[in-house]
């Protein structure tokens, strides 16, 4: 494909989502919409390259795909209608289409709308990722299922199956209430950041495609963020991502394996996306008055590090801090294993040695023994330090990371 | 509106024993509460008193009657409500005022209506 050709189709792609989300509610139903959708998207990329690329081209879209609906609508209506009855989606309200493109309210509300559809709690995890992954990030099924190693028959029979739920179980197409909104937003944070993490722990070289999820994750979080730029969980979930993800051209060497925080080349981070983390934890902070938001503590950690000139300089008392206001919201083993490695940085290898051994749980968490090791190295500990090595070894790592771990037992025998 | 029915698994309880007189009377307040959408529903004697029948020979064969539930769980099938909701966090919202929600588990299960 030519240049032009290339920008009509990132376009379209950036579009599609919210054509989606306003076809839906009008169509009545997920799979309507995307036939419509789709349509509209095969017209304009036809003839956009050739006519030129119209004014407002959201609205071209929307008036094709609505043109289509209306078509298809037509057809089912004259067919008796009782599977498209069944299809429909509660909420949405199938019947005379709108003569006007909606404005820019409507399409905000819409995509909304999406949003909390495909995050709806009675969706499983899995459902969750791979509708968000398809109907808001706009990714093709093929896609989703590279993104997330499964077959691609695997995905299409899940993502059907997660459309017929929300047809048949009754599932709305709205945005929930005020009550229910915070624990709502929550539910779509953790969608997110989920999708953020297995591109994250997947990292760069080869395996590039499921890399790729961290840039989706982020550009999700951002649209989120439009949508809602007010709630804190919102802004603290987008901070998170950015300044994670400011770290990715440092996070591997150039044979591909990972470098922990100590080792990276600070010089590597992307500066304007943690300048923008950063305000970003500002700016949610101060919405978050009375409790603390575990997104935005976490993206304040975050902050402290990507803050820090180097590894030595970093203010690890405000990042212990940190991790015990974390802990009043989410009190879980992993987040008194990072603590305790905060810890160790302030108070010596002993004091921190103390917490880890502490945390119940977290046998079976190949990341506990390394903690363990390296601390238990640092305090000349050398032949127990090489038996938690081991044992770290003997759990579920990657390729890379069992790497890493190797060289570091290597290192402690020489 | 679609319909639903809300299956309460809880303890394999007689509900006609007086010593559950006192959940009994919950389940009568939360039946006036809702009101508005029941449509129906039963209480159901325990699975001591259920059978469980098939046909071993295929279709047109004997009955073949087995004394017990379908399945032995921990939590047993005790009673049902038909729901008639706007939509599912409708439907969840009232199963979640069940005594059961908190005795044990609702499942919601959608209705298929045929035309």
């Amino acid at each position: 494909m030519d240049a032009v050709g290339d920008a009509v189709a990132r376009l379209v792609r950036e579009e599609r989502p919210r054509v989606l989300a306003t076809l839906i509610r009008v169509t009545g139903g997920i799979d309507p919409a995307e036939d419509a959708v789709q349509e509209a998207a095969v017209r304009a990329l036809e003839t956009w390259p050739r006519d030129g690329v119209p004014d407002d081209p959201r609205a071209w879209l929307l008036v094709a795909a609505r043109r289509r609906a209306i078509d298809v609508i037509r057809r089912e209506a004259r067919r008796a209608g009782k599977e498209a009855e069944a299809m429909a989606i509660r909420g949405a309200a199938p019947g005379p289409l709108p003569g006007d493109p909606p404005g820019a309210e409507t399409v905000r509300d819409d995509m909304l709308r999406l949003v909390f559809t495909c995050c709806h709690p009675a969706l499983s995890t899995e459902a969750q990722v791979a509708l968000a992954l398809r109907t808001l990030g706009g990714l093709t099924t093929a896609e989703v299922a590279r993104g997330l190693l499964v077959p691609e028959a695997t995905m299409a029979k899940r993502i059907t199956r997660a459309k017929q739920k929300i047809a048949r179980a009754g599932i709305p197409y709205r945005v929930p209430p005020a009550a229910e909104l915070p624990g709502r937003v929550a539910g779509v944070a953790a969608t997110l950041y989920l999708i953020f993490n297995e591109g994250y722990a997947a990292g760069g070289g080869e395996d590039l495609v499921r890399g790729a999820l961290t840039g989706e994750a982020v550009r999700l979080a951002r649209l989120l963020a439009g949508l809602m730029p007010d709630d804190p969980t919102v802004l603290g979930l987008l901070a998170l991502l950015l300044l994670h993800d400011a770290r990715r051209a440092a996070r591997t060497d150039p044979a591909g394996c990972p470098v922990l925080l100590p080792d990276q080349d600070r010089t590597r981070w992307d500066a304007a996306q943690i300048k923008e983390g950063v305000e970003l934890v500002g700016a949610a902070l101060r919405r978050t008055p009375d409790r603390p938001d575990p997104y935005v503590v976490q993206a304040a950690i975050a902050a402290c590090h990507a803050l820090a000139p180097s590894y030595d300089a970093t203010p690890w008392e405000a990042v212990v801090s940190w991790y015990d206001v974390l802990l009043t919201v989410r009190d879980e083993p992993v987040v008194r294993l990072n603590r305790a490695v905060a810890v160790a940085e302030r108070d010596g290898p002993a004091a921190g040695l103390a917490l880890v051994e502490d945390i119940g749980g977290l046998e079976g968490y190949p990341w506990w023994h390394a903690t363990r090791a390296e601390l238990l190295r640092r305090a000349g500990r050398p032949g127990e330090a090489s038996a938690a090595y081991e044992r770290a070894l003997a759990l579920d790592l990657s390729v890379p990371q069992a790497g890493h771990l190797r060289r570091r037992l290597a290192d402690l025998a020489s | 509106m679609p319909t639903y029915i809300a299956f309460t698994y809880t303890a394999d309880v007689d509900w006609t024993d007086p010593q559950y007189g006192e959940e009994m009377k919950e389940y009568a307040e939360f039946g006036e509460a809702a009101q508005a959408v029941i449509r129906g529903g039963h209480s159901l004697y325990p699975t001591a008193t259920a059978t469980t029948v098939r046909t071993p020979a295929g279709k047109g064969g004997d009955p073949v009657a087995t004394d017990g539930p379908y399945a032995e769980t921990k939590e047993a099938l005790t009673g049902y409500y038909v729901l008639e909701c706007a939509d599912l966090d409708e439907a969840v919202a009232v199963a979640g005022r069940l005594p059961a929600a908190w005795n044990g588990a609702v499942e919601i299960r959608p209705v298929i209506e045929f035309a």
